[in-house]
């Protein structure tokens, strides 16, 4: 080894040459920021000057009416905007790898391209695109909807309190089925071929073999999928602040997390902005993301090691 | 292998439930570039039916190139996503090579200190990258959104190009270092040119987040000299709400770049996803 000629020299310089790089953007772009937000949570700005409120900031947006009501608002959405994603992407991702990984069936590279050109787009695009498509005034919807004699189900969805933030998790999911289709048709197509024989051989085969013997098989990356989708749901701000603009309309029904952060910060028309409170905001998204992550790692990663081949 | 699940019906009935979520997937982009090239009374008249000579018009795309700045917009994003793509990859793999290659103190937890960013977004610090843009007078410049955007990326480029280097023989590197190679050149002249299916794939994944985000551009460089494509599109169409035919434009030329990135690296990028889940 060559590790133990090198070792003796008492400095190896070209180590810390080749890291110093990537850790100096990472820790003061990242890190230190990170860091720096959490912190701010804790200040409150007097005067051009930041003074120390401990947890002030989070029974402020906890307790007073002037916060909470936003807040909760838009954790329940986010909440709701998350079970959505869980509930519809995930399974019909399974679908669709499902599918796509049966042997000898023709055109799959045509249709896993044509899935996962949507992920692709950004939500600029993929907002304006559906909120186009979903206008009454275009009529593409109902026209559809009145081919199949459902028209009387049309209603302008977006514009809607009860319907804006379901058709906008809805725009969501469609725009990112794409990755766990990709990720569990990865994991399908890596399941040993003799495992696949043996259970052949036993005479489970069709349905039964994919809810037996495949589908525990693919958990751990179903577990993937869903915490990256949790992550990336309670980071979200693009769609809906293409589609809906800041305030999250209508009346804040579809306001998420992102959304109420960038309010907070920023300010909007007669808000003003608060970067304390935006800290705060921050700081309780990186607490929401952290437990997601955790429990993942620990309760649900933990478990399914079994699995792993 | 012949199995019971190919029989024709069944696959037919594949075909079917698959072709039907590719129209979904697909139909509305076409919709949109389809009407983007139709007269302002066929885009209402008649929205499903593909342009004919008759409902041809191109007005829509002479309003946006005539009045947007989507060149310069396109050139803005350009920048940005190559130079963060050059600093991700390049320090990415600078960095998963001192993390791979040597043993020293502290590694396992210098590679687990990089690997924190994977899962934590770097949005939620926001507050403070802009007190520090501010603060160094970067805001409004293409480097500040290179500097986040490397930031963001190197932690995922780290993770997956050390997985590869791992697999660079030994033996190759051992036999350059009996010929006297610096450990610079075992990882510019070897290294290097041995993962670059790796380089690629990570270049794609790092590349389309950076193209498509609003969040950093709208509040790190909202200015007009340093705006992107998709910051500039978000703006341009909410102007444009009742011009049909410049919203419908405008939406097709932000889509383009995509689908001519997708074309060229579609292969990559599936070789990719499949490859780092089977691992």
């Amino acid at each position: 080894m060559s590790d133990v000629e090198t070792l003796r020299r008492p400095r190896r310089w070209h180590i810390a040459v080749f890291l110093a790089p990537a850790v100096l953007v990472y820790t003061a772009i990242m890190i230190v920021p990170l860091a720096d937000t959490l912190r701010l949570a804790l200040f409150r700005s007097t005067d051009n000057a930041q003074t120390f409120v401990g947890l002030d900031n989070f029974k402020v947006l906890f307790g007073d009416p002037r916060w909470s009501v936003s807040f909760w608002n838009a954790l329940k959405n986010n909440v709701i905007f998350f079970v959505i994603h869980m509930l519809i992407q995930n399974p019909v991702g399974i679908a669709l790898a499902a599918m796509l990984s049966v042997p000898k069936l023709r055109g799959t590279a045509f249709y896993r391209t044509s899935f996962f050109l949507p992920t692709m787009l950004s939500f600029v695009i993929v907002g304006f695109t559906w909120k186009l498509i979903l206008s009454p005034i275009w009529g593409v919807t109902p026209t559809l909807l009145g081919l199949v004699h459902l028209k009387w189900l049309f209603g302008p969805w977006l514009g809607q309190e009860t319907t804006a933030l379901i058709t906008l998790a809805l725009i969501s999911v469609w725009q990112y089925v794409g990755v766990p289709m990709m990720l569990i048709y990865a994991a399908l197509l890596s399941i040993p071929e003799e495992v696949i024989e043996a259970a052949e051989l036993d005479g489970v085969t069709g349905p039964s073999q994919f809810w037996k013997i495949k589908l525990p098989l693919i958990l751990p990356t179903v577990g993937i999928c869903s915490i990256l989708t949790f992550v990336g749901n309670f980071n979200a701000f693009d769609l809906i602040y293409s589609a809906q603009g800041a305030l999250a309309g209508p009346n804040f029904s579809a306001d998420i997390l992102g959304t109420f952060l960038y309010r907070t910060f920023f300010g909007f028309q007669l808000q003003l902005g608060d970067q304390n409170m935006g800290a705060t905001i921050a700081t309780m998204m990186f607490l929401i993301i952290l437990t997601g992550v955790a429990v993942y790692l620990f309760a649900i990663q933990r478990r399914m090691r079994r699995y792993q081949f | 292998m012949n199995r019971a699940r190919s029989s024709p019906l069944k696959s037919a009935l594949m075909h079917l439930a698959l072709g039907a979520y590719t129209l979904i997937c697909l139909a509305p982009v076409a919709l949109v570039i389809m009407n983007s090239v139709k007269s302002r009374n066929a885009i209402f008249g008649a929205p499903l039916m593909p342009p004919t000579p008759k409902t041809f018009d191109l007005v829509g795309y002479v309003t946006v190139i005539g009045q947007g700045d989507f060149l310069y917009y396109f050139l803005n994003s350009l920048i940005v996503t190559l130079g963060s793509i050059v600093f991700v990859l390049l320090f990415g793999a600078m960095a998963a090579f001192a993390l791979s290659e040597y043993r020293f103190r502290g590694n396992t937890l210098m590679g687990l200190y990089m690997a924190l960013g994977i899962m934590i977004p770097i949005r939620l610090g926001t507050i403070a990258i802009l007190n520090i843009m501010v603060a160094t007078r970067l805001v409004n410049t293409h480097l500040a959104l290179i500097l986040v955007y490397t930031a963001q990326g190197l932690p995922l480029a780290i993770f997956i190009l050390s997985e590869f280097m791992r697999q660079v023989s030994n033996d190759l590197k051992n036999a350059a270092r009996i010929d006297g190679l610096s450990e610079y050149a075992i990882f510019f002249k070897l290294v290097l040119p041995l993962i670059r299916p790796a380089i690629a794939t990570v270049a794609v994944f790092t590349m389309i987040p950076i193209w498509n985000d609003l969040w950093f551009p709208l509040i790190l460089a909202p200015g007009e000299a340093t705006k992107t494509v998709t910051l500039g599109a978000q703006v341009f169409i909410g102007q444009y709400v009742t011009n049909w035919n410049a919203v419908l434009a405008a939406l097709s030329l932000a889509i383009l770049p995509i689908l001519v990135l997708y074309l060229l690296f579609s292969r990559q990028l599936i070789r990719g996803l499949t490859a780092g889940a089977v691992k």
